[in-house]
């Protein structure tokens, strides 16, 4: 089943939620939207299920005019954050609920709609828990009757709107897993709201990063990571480090500090270059190219270290390195610093850092 | 030593001690606890303790022929029926009063919110006068109705009308939080899998409000079997016809029949026991169900 969001638009009030948004997912597609809060994802969701009217712009699924039926037409399985179960229905009518109410002749008989609620027990793992009611299940085993619910009745589509979002990260990180497990046996296309990188990277086939409802970029983890489209994107996908700089040539340089810019970078002028403590690199000998940094602090645990800098500008800078290369560091060492590759952002103006690291003690660099 | 000590523990670990009291963390229960006793025995059963002591002058016959009066007979089955008609029309008038009142966002809708508790607040005979007034032969809906031939004041209708304003804010009250609370996304939820409005309201929306609904029923049939104020202005109280029960009890009082008052006291406080009684372990029911 195929998706198309064509220019979609939607106000709240004087508030845009979402401005001429568009994109498709394919038949089987695993999508994920990936934005901060605020940045429309939920309404885009919310507007594909039917429970959001946008003011411009169509959906369609396969062909249908989705605008044109109603939530309880579309045939959407939405899962909600906070799971919104049935309390006084046990878990098998909670799954079984999507086919109970069917109209008269549509409605599956009696025997088959145990048999597929069983089906779907089974397939959430949860099997023997049909009879409880939802006070009795904790949060994972309730999310999971939430999703076997919703593809109970056979869905054109799945939604779920930060399904995770109320677990600890344990539970978290099994029930990831396991939906995309669910997603690849049943094959249904699926769309994934989250606010958590990591979890859209690490799930989706292609991710849509949105901001300030647009989409920022889309692509699968592996373009968003290789070929960020904006500053946004890089910073939204990782922690990062930002140095002042002027760009030449494709190429970020301040101070000895010259990495090459990803995308080549066709502007000129200053600007910020952003780059990822993986990305960075410490030399301890004395001369050579790099940033001149000192040594604040060597943390963390197990094979990778982070290394804590400052550059004589004041700026705090971290490389992340594996252990046996930061076994070379130490507090108070001098080092030079360059990054393998970073994103510019040339609008910013490169901040005063002894304003905008208020909080970072300032130390003197002998 | 400490394995054997290990071993009783573990032994005596699944019998289960009673406990008069389950241990608790906060502190002062017998202080609270014997508070407790002192006002619910002060205000509540010392009173009635004096009520049902009272109507036995004439021993158990004179209790009964006071009760078996045709008069008194037909002025509790008013009192009662008005007042489970009127608490299950209120249950439906509540629901909807408070399903406006927490759904939908309107200019003046804390007014209406506060409007609602005026019962409460007014002087029961001010709402009776008032009712008397608007449903008399000539007033504002009294002379429409009359047109079509529907009487309702000093008649047993009358009675039904003054409870239906009196109990309303009992059922608005206890449902409305529970409205509030129920999260948008339940309905929504029920939405998308393919309920439409009716389904949604009588599968979903309606078993979670059984509960409140049942202690809205409650009070408002509680206050309504007892109220007199609002209800003697407008109810006419012909005798055996539209004489409420409390009625009855203030005229036997007037004619210094003590313990005859008393006698029709006990009934109502016996039938009010049981229905209250009935409706509480239909709710304990129903709060079970979907709990641990």
């Amino acid at each position: 089943m195929t998706l198309a969001v064509n220019k979609i638009s939607k106000q709240f009030g004087r508030f845009p939620a979402l401005n001429s948004v568009s994109l498709q997912a394919r038949e089987g597609e695993f999508l994920a939207l990936l934005g901060p809060s605020g940045s429309g994802k939920t309404t885009l969701l919310r507007v594909i299920a039917g429970l959001d009217k946008p003011d411009q712009g169509s959906v369609f699924m396969d062909g249908v005019d989705f605008l044109k039926l109603s939530a309880r037409e579309r045939r959407v399985g939405l899962v909600f954050q906070q799971y919104a179960l049935f309390r006084h229905m046990t878990v098998a009518k909670n799954i079984a609920f999507g086919l109970d109410v069917r109209p008269g002749k549509s409605r599956p008989s009696r025997q088959a709609i145990k048999a597929r609620v069983d089906e779907l027990l089974a397939l959430t793992h949860i099997q023997g828990l049909g009879d409880r009611y939802p006070a009795q299940l904790s949060g994972g085993q309730r999310q999971r009757v939430a999703v076997a619910r919703a593809l109970a009745f056979e869905p054109r589509i799945l939604l779920l709107d930060e399904p995770f979002g109320a677990l600890d990260t344990k539970v978290r990180k099994e029930l990831r897993s396991e939906l995309r497990r669910i997603h690849d046996e049943t094959g249904v296309t699926t769309i994934l709201v989250t606010h958590d990188q990591e979890e859209a990277m690490a799930l989706a086939d292609r991710v849509v990063l949105m901001n300030r409802g647009q989409i920022e970029q889309l692509g699968s983890p592996q373009e968003l990571d290789d070929a960020p489209a904006s500053p946004f994107v890089f910073e939204f996908l990782g922690e990062c480090n930002r140095l002042p700089c002027k760009v030449s040539g494709g190429v970020a340089l301040n101070n000895g500090f010259a990495a090459p810019i990803i995308g080549g970078g066709t502007s000129e002028g200053e600007g910020e270059a952003l780059f990822r403590p993986s990305d960075t690199q410490l030399d301890s000998g004395p001369v050579g190219d790099g940033l001149p940094v000192r040594v604040v602090q060597v943390g963390g645990r197990g094979a990778l270290r982070t290394i804590e800098c400052q550059a004589l500008s004041g700026h705090r800078l971290f490389a992340e390195l594996p252990e046996h290369l930061a076994g070379h560091f130490e507090a108070g060492q001098r080092a030079r610093l360059t990054a393998r590759r970073v994103v510019v952002d040339i609008k910013a103006k490169s901040a005063d850092p002894s304003a905008s690291h208020l909080e970072a003690p300032t130390r003197e660099i002998a | 030593m400490s394995t054997s000590l290990a071993l009783i523990a573990s032994e005596s670990l699944p019998r289960r001690r009673l406990y008069w009291r389950e241990p608790s963390p906060l502190p002062g229960f017998r202080l609270a606890f014997g508070f407790t006793l002192f006002y619910v025995g002060l205000i509540i059963l010392l009173p009635l303790a004096a009520l049902v002591s009272r109507p036995w002058e004439h021993g158990i016959s004179g209790f009964l022929s006071s009760i078996l009066e045709p008069r008194t007979l037909a002025s509790l089955r008013l009192s009662f029926l008005a007042a489970v008609f009127a608490a299950l029309a209120n249950v439906v008038l509540g629901v909807a009063v408070a399903w406006v009142l927490t759904r939908y966002e309107f200019p003046g809708r804390s007014v209406f919110d506060a409007l609602v508790d005026l019962p409460f607040a007014l002087p029961t005979a001010v709402a009776g006068i008032a009712l008397a007034t608007l449903y008399s032969q000539n007033g504002w809906i009294g002379s429409p109705l009359q047109a079509i031939g529907l009487k309702v004041a000093y008649t047993p209708t009358g009675v039904f009308v003054a409870l239906l304003a009196v109990g309303l804010p009992y059922v608005v009250r206890s449902v409305q939080p529970v409205l509030e609370d129920m999260e948008a996304a339940i309905e929504e939820a029920a939405r998308t899998l393919g309920a439409n409005a009716l389904q949604t309201s009588t599968r979903i929306v309606l078993p979670a409000l059984a509960p409140a609904l049942l202690s809205g029923f409650a009070m408002a049939f509680a206050r309504g079997a007892g109220e007199y104020g609002s209800v003697i202005f407008i109810a006419g109280n012909m005798p055996g016809v539209s004489e409420i029960a409390p009625l009855v009890i203030v005229s036997k009082l007037e004619q210094y029949d003590y313990s005859g008052a008393a006698a029709v006291g006990v009934a109502m406080l016996l039938i009010s026991l049981a229905a209250l009684v009935g409706i509480n372990a239909l709710q304990i029911a129903f709060s079970r169900r979907g709990e641990r």
